[in-house]
């Protein structure tokens, strides 16, 4: 019989330890067992799991981010609009939905780098810039770019001149950021297409900073 | 509490994979996972009581197992708390095929436009209207909580007793340590900014920062 949550933390851990002490140890084998559970309960259909990974392989992922920041780049009042209320400035594109609902745009500038982690999960804007990369979700970077955030920009290829400060934004609460990167010179008279093919998914987190033109 | 999950500025994690190819996915079971997650969870539990359940994962299976296998033991998890499936069912049903849902109890089918507007008007803000005022302004400088508290918290270890300035208000969000516990409990929210010295010492880039987003009740006047 269905019923809610306890909010009891001790049966959890106690939960957790069962499960995981007694599942087989292989992650394909325990999502299956997950799904089957809840088809067999009438909680979800096995055709609606597949059209949500259809949907965020194909249609919701990072080319959404790249239109909003190619527009802004072009767009002084959209851009005022994106830095005053990101959430409500992406609804011009539809591409709200999952956890963009309190979403903030920080600007890169020839003094300020920017860079996003979640150092106590993962969050991510999901609906505007799709998954996030796996090494976002991993123990190192989570750990590591809020204490050196200069020596992991330095591993993703990214170098900053002596003048360049590092902000790096831990989104602890419901918050999620969006980078704007700085527009590459040698593209005046470019058309949103074309710049946002430049945007690249790790320069809206921070792990990218001058783009390059192709 | 002071759990395993609480990893900004741990050392010893050697480099980040960087060339990772991008792709949403990497395996299969992980993308089934993600669609799990958005369709399926019981609705008593909170964005926040969730994530302390992650939490509570034993230690040496949050460092080990990948991401989306600790969203799926932790559905399991919930699916044995609400009444979802009972614990022996869960451990039987490993290596059969998926049951079918009997036809009364199936549910919806829904295709990729159906999903498309379902994410899009799925956005919501956790912003809440409160008549209280903040209690900080723009520019105030303030103190973080010294020590630890025994419940879910989103102040993370190495911002404690730091200070820093409010960069930014945010208006009234739920406190996570309360909504983690099935309560209501809106409070201001922050954006604080710290110097990465006051944070890690001297050896710091003078130049650097890091921001947070605060509660209320994590901070006090300087």
């Amino acid at each position: 019989m269905t019923s809610g949550t306890s909010f009891d933390r001790d049966k959890l851990a106690k939960i957790h330890d069962h499960l995981h002490s007694h599942l087989p140890p292989e992650p394909a084998l325990r999502v299956k067992a997950l799904e089957s559970l809840l088809v067999e309960r009438g909680l979800v259909a096995t055709e609606t799991l597949d059209a949500w990974v259809e949907a965020y392989s194909e249609d919701i992922g990072p080319k959404r981010g790249a239109q909003v920041v190619a527009r802004a780049w072009l767009d002084a009042d959209f851009k005022a609009r994106l830095m005053e209320d990101a959430a409500q400035a992406i609804t011009e594109f539809g591409f709200e939905g999952k956890a963009t609902g309190d979403l903030k745009a920080v600007e890169n500038t020839d003094d300020q780098h920017n860079v996003v982690v979640c150092t106590l999960c993962s969050c991510y804007p999901f609906s505007l810039l799709g998954l996030s990369p796996a090494w976002y979700k991993a123990s190192a970077y989570r750990a590591r770019v809020v204490r050196e955030p200069r020596k992991v920009l330095e591993e993703f290829g990214v170098s900053l001149g002596d003048d360049v400060a590092v902000r790096v934004w831990d989104s602890t609460a419901e918050l999620r950021y969006l980078v704007v990167p700085q527009r590459p010179a040698g593209t005046e008279g470019w058309s949103q297409e074309q710049l946002a093919a430049l945007v690249t998914r790790n320069s809206m987190i921070g792990t990218d900073r001058d783009l390059e033109v192709k | 509490m002071d759990t395993i999950h609480d990893l900004g500025g741990k050392q010893g994690f050697g480099p980040i994979d960087v060339n990772e190819p991008e792709a949403p996915w990497h395996h299969d079971w992980e993308g089934r996972m993600w669609a799990l997650a958005q369709s399926s969870r019981n609705s008593t539990v909170t964005i926040d009581w969730w994530r302390h359940v992650v939490e509570q994962l034993p230690p040496q299976a949050y460092m080990t197992i990948p991401y989306f296998e600790k969203w799926c033991m932790t559905d399991l998890a919930l699916g044995v708390d609400c009444g979802t499936f009972t614990m022996e069912e869960a451990l039987n049903i490993v290596g059969k095929n998926a049951l079918r849902a009997d036809g009364a109890s199936r549910a919806e089918v829904l295709n990729k436009e159906q999903i498309l507007e379902k994410n899009r008007t799925s956005v919501k803000t956790f912003e809440e209207e409160v008549d209280f005022a903040p209690a900080f302004a723009v520019g105030d400088p303030v103190k973080t909580l010294s020590h630890s508290v025994p419940t879910h918290t989103r102040l993370p270890a190495y911002a404690r007793g730091r200070s820093g300035k409010i960069l930014a208000q945010r208006g009234a969000h739920p406190l996570p340590d309360k909504s983690a516990q099935g309560q209501e409990a809106p409070e201001h929210l922050y954006t604080v900014v710290f110097t990465a010295r006051e944070l890690w010492g001297a050896d710091a880039d003078p130049r650097d920062s890091v921001t947070l987003d605060l509660w209320e009740s994590y901070l006090e006047h300087l």
